[in-house]
C-alpha cells in the first residue's frame, strides 16, 4: 500500500470547516474583547465559504471516491453537505443576539457549532461503518455541551445530562449492532456488507440491523426512543434547540438512509418491519402528545417527533415492489423541507421569547395586532408544518404519499392511512397557536423584553421563509435535486 | 479458542452495562456502565478481527476507545456542573422538566 489518495477538491468543504473552527478558537483566545464580535462573523462567513467547493463539485458532477471507498463525494453527499452548511449558517444567525445578550457568552459556542456541522458534512459522504460512527459522534459530542450551555441554570443542566446519557447509550447500542455486522460480513464498507446481507446467518444479521437502527432511532427521536427530546428541547438554549431539532435529527436520518440504501437493502425483511413500527409509533404518539402541550417548545418537540415519523414513512415502504426510487427521494426531500420550516418556526419562537420572556403558547396571544409581520411569518411556518399548500410542507407530504402508492402493499397502505389521519390531527395543535395569534386579545405578561426583532434573526427568518414559499410554489426545483441525488446512490 | 466464548462474555458485559445505565441513580456509576457497554463492543470487534485475520476491526476498536474517552470527558464535565448546582450526583434530583 502506498500513500492514500487525497482529492483535495473533494475534501475542500471539510478542510475549510476544520480551519474555520480552529481559527475561531484561536481568535477567541488571543483577542478577548474584539473576539466577541469577530468569532460569530468568522463562523458565519466560514460556513458560507465551505459552500463554494460544494457548488464547484456539484458543477463538476464527477463521483469522487477516496480511502478505499469509505469516503465518497457524489450528488447525494453534496446535496446533504450543502443543506447542512445552510442550516449551520441559519443557526449562527439565530444564535448571534441570543448568545451575545446572555451573561454566558463564550466564543467556544461557535467553535462547537461549526464542529458539529463539520461532522454532518463528513457523514453525508461516509460509506463505511467506522466513518459513519466517527462522523455521528463528531455531530453529537459538541451538541451535548451546547445543550448545557447555561451553566448556572439547573434546567439547562438537566437538558444536557438527559441528552448525554441517551446519546451515549444509543451510540453503544448502535456500535454493538455494527460490531455484529462486521463479524458477519468481515467488512466495514457498506457496499461489501450489502453483498453478504442475505448470507448464511439471517437471524443474527436481523438482530445486528435491529440494534444499529435502534441506535439511529434514538438520534432521530423516533418513538419509543423519543422520551429525552421534549425535556432536552425545553431546557437547552432556544437556538441550540432549533439546531438539535433539525441538524442532529437530519444527521441521524442521513446515516439511516445511507446504511439502509447502501448496506442492508438486499434483505428488506430484516429492516423494513423495524422502520415501519418506528414510523407508525412516532406518528401516533408524537401527534397525540403534542395536542396537550401548553409550552410552544414542547409542542414543537412532539411535533418534530411526529414529523420524524412522516420522514420514516417513505423509508419504511422503500423495499416493496419498485418503491425504492420514490422512497429514498421522499426521505431526502422531506428532510430538506422539514429543516427549513422547523428552523423558521424556532426563529419565530426566539423572537417572541425576546419580547415576552416566555415560551408558553399563551404568550403568542394578539401577536397579529402587535407585530403582524412576525405573525404572518410564523403562520406560514405552521401552515407549512401542517402540510397546507402553497407552502413547502405539502410537497413533502406529497412525495411521502407517492412512495406509499408506488409500494402499494397492504402494510404500506395502512401506514399511509395512518399518516393521512394524523396529518389532520396535527392541524389542531398548529391551529391553536395560529388562533391565539390572530383571534385573541394580547395577554399582559408584564412585558419587559424588547419588541424589536434583531437583524440577524430577521435574516434567519427571511432565508427560511424564502425556501418554504419558493419550494411550495415551484417544487420541480427541489424534485430535481432529489432526483440527481438518488441517481448517485 | 472458539469465538463463542468472547461473544458470550461481551454480551454479558453489554447487558450488565445496559442494566447499570437504566437502573443506577448515581451519575458517575451511569458513566462507568456506559464504558462497560463500549468495552463489550471492543471485545466483539477484536474477536471478530482476530478470527477473520482482518485488521479493520482493530482499527474500529481504536476509534471506539478514543471517542469513548472524549464522551466520558464531556459526561464528567456535565456531572460536575450538576454537582456544583445541586450538591448531589444523584440523577433523581434532576427532574424539573416533565410532561
Amino acid at each position: 500500500m502506498g500513500t492514500p489518495y487525497f482529492d483535495y477538491h473533494a475534501l475542500a468543504p471539510v478542510i475549510v470547516l476544520a480551519a474555520v473552527a480552529l481559527l475561531a478558537l484561536v481568535v477567541d483566545f488571543v483577542w478577548k474583547d474584539g473576539g466577541r464580535r469577530a468569532v460569530p462573523q468568522i463562523a458565519g462567513i466560514g460556513l458560507l465559504l465551505a459552500l463554494i467547493p460544494v457548488f464547484t463539485l456539484a458543477a463538476d458532477g464527477e463521483t469522487r471516491s477516496m480511502f478505499g471507498g469509505a469516503f465518497v463525494v457524489d450528488n447525494y453527499a453534496l446535496a446533504f453537505a450543502g443543506f447542512f452548511l445552510i442550516v449551520g449558517y441559519v443557526a449562527v444567525l439565530m444564535s448571534y443576539d441570543y448568545i451575545d445578550e446572555g451573561d454566558y457568552y463564550r466564543g467556544e459556542y461557535y467553535v462547537l457549532l461549526v464542529t458539529s456541522v463539520l461532522g454532518m458534512v463528513v457523514l453525508a459522504s461516509a460509506r463505511d461503518l467506522i466513518t459513519i460512527f466517527v462522523a455521528i459522534e463528531t455531530v453529537t459530542l459538541p451538541t451535548f455541551v451546547l445543550a448545557g450551555w447555561r451553566k448556572h441554570d439547573t434546567r439547562s443542566n438537566e437538558a444536557a445530562i438527559k441528552y448525554f446519557i441517551i446519546g451515549v447509550l444509543s451510540s453503544a447500542v448502535m456500535l454493538y449492532g455494527m460490531s455484529l455486522i462486521f463479524g458477519l460480513s468481515n467488512s466495514t464498507l457498506l457496499s461489501e456488507i450489502g453483498s453478504v446481507a442475505s448470507g448464511d446467518n439471517p437471524a443474527l444479521f436481523a438482530v445486528a440491523i435491529f440494534l444499529t437502527l435502534a441506535g439511529f432511532a434514538f438520534k432521530v427521536s423516533a418513538v419509543p426512543f423519543h422520551f429525552w427530546a421534549p425535556d432536552t428541547y425545553q431546557g437547552a438554549p432556544l437556538p441550540v434547540t432549533a439546531f438539535l431539532s433539525v441538524a442532529s435529527k437530519a444527521a441521524g436520518f442521513v446515516a439511516m438512509l445511507s446504511v439502509v440504501a447502501l448496506g442492508f437493502f438486499a434483505s428488506p425483511n430484516s429492516w423494513q418491519p423495524v422502520i415501519w413500527i418506528l414510523a407508525a409509533a412516532s406518528i401516533v404518539v408524537g401527534n397525540l402528545a403534542a395536542l396537550r402541550q401548553t409550552d410552544v417548545v414542547r409542542m414543537l418537540a412532539y411535533s418534530s417527533v411526529a414529523q420524524g415519523g412522516f420522514i420514516l414513512v417513505p423509508l419504511a415502504v422503500s423495499g416493496d415492489n419498485d418503491a425504492a426510487r420514490a422512497g429514498f427521494q421522499g426521505v431526502l426531500v422531506y428532510i430538506l423541507i422539514y429543516a427549513a420550516m422547523n428552523m423558521g418556526a424556532f426563529a419565530c419562537v426566539i423572537a417572541n421569547a425576546r419580547r415576552t420572556r416566555s415560551t408558553e403558547i399563551q404568550s403568542f396571544s394578539g401577536l397579529g395586532r402587535s407585530n403582524p409581520a412576525m405573525a404572518v411569518v410564523f403562520t406560514v411556518f405552521l401552515f407549512s408544518l401542517a402540510g397546507i399548500p402553497p407552502f413547502a410542507g405539502w410537497f413533502a407530504k406529497f412525495v411521502m404519499f407517492r412512495a406509499v402508492l408506488d409500494a402499494g402493499t397492504t402494510a404500506a397502505v395502512v401506514l399511509g392511512v395512518l399518516a393521512a389521519v394524523f396529518s389532520v390531527v396535527a392541524f389542531f395543535y398548529y391551529g391553536t397557536v395560529i388562533r391565539r395569534m390572530w383571534f385573541h386579545a394580547p395577554v399582559d405578561l408584564g412585558d419587559t423584553g424588547s419588541p424589536q426583532v434583531p437583524g440577524a434573526l430577521v435574516a434567519a427568518m427571511a432565508i427560511t421563509t424564502t425556501v418554504v414559499v419558493v419550494i411550495g410554489v415551484y417544487p420541480q426545483l427541489f424534485a430535481k435535486i432529489g432526483d440527481l441525488a438518488f441517481r448517485a446512490t | 479458542m472458539p469465538i463463542n466464548y468472547f461473544l458470550i462474555l461481551s454480551a454479558f458485559l453489554f447487558c450488565a452495562g445496559a442494566y447499570g445505565v437504566l437502573a443506577r441513580r448515581n451519575s458517575v456509576l451511569v458513566l462507568m456502565s456506559v464504558e462497560l457497554m463500549l468495552n463489550a463492543v471492543n471485545i466483539n470487534l477484536i474477536a471478530f478481527s482476530a478470527q477473520a485475520q482482518d485488521v479493520a476491526g482493530q482499527v474500529f476498536a481504536l476509534f471506539v476507545i478514543t471517542i469513548a474517552a472524549a464522551e466520558v470527558g464531556i459526561g464528567l464535565a456535565i456531572v460536575l456542573l450538576i454537582y456544583r448546582n445541586l450538591r448531589s450526583p444523584d440523577l433523581d434530583r434532576v427532574e424539573q422538566l416533565k410532561g
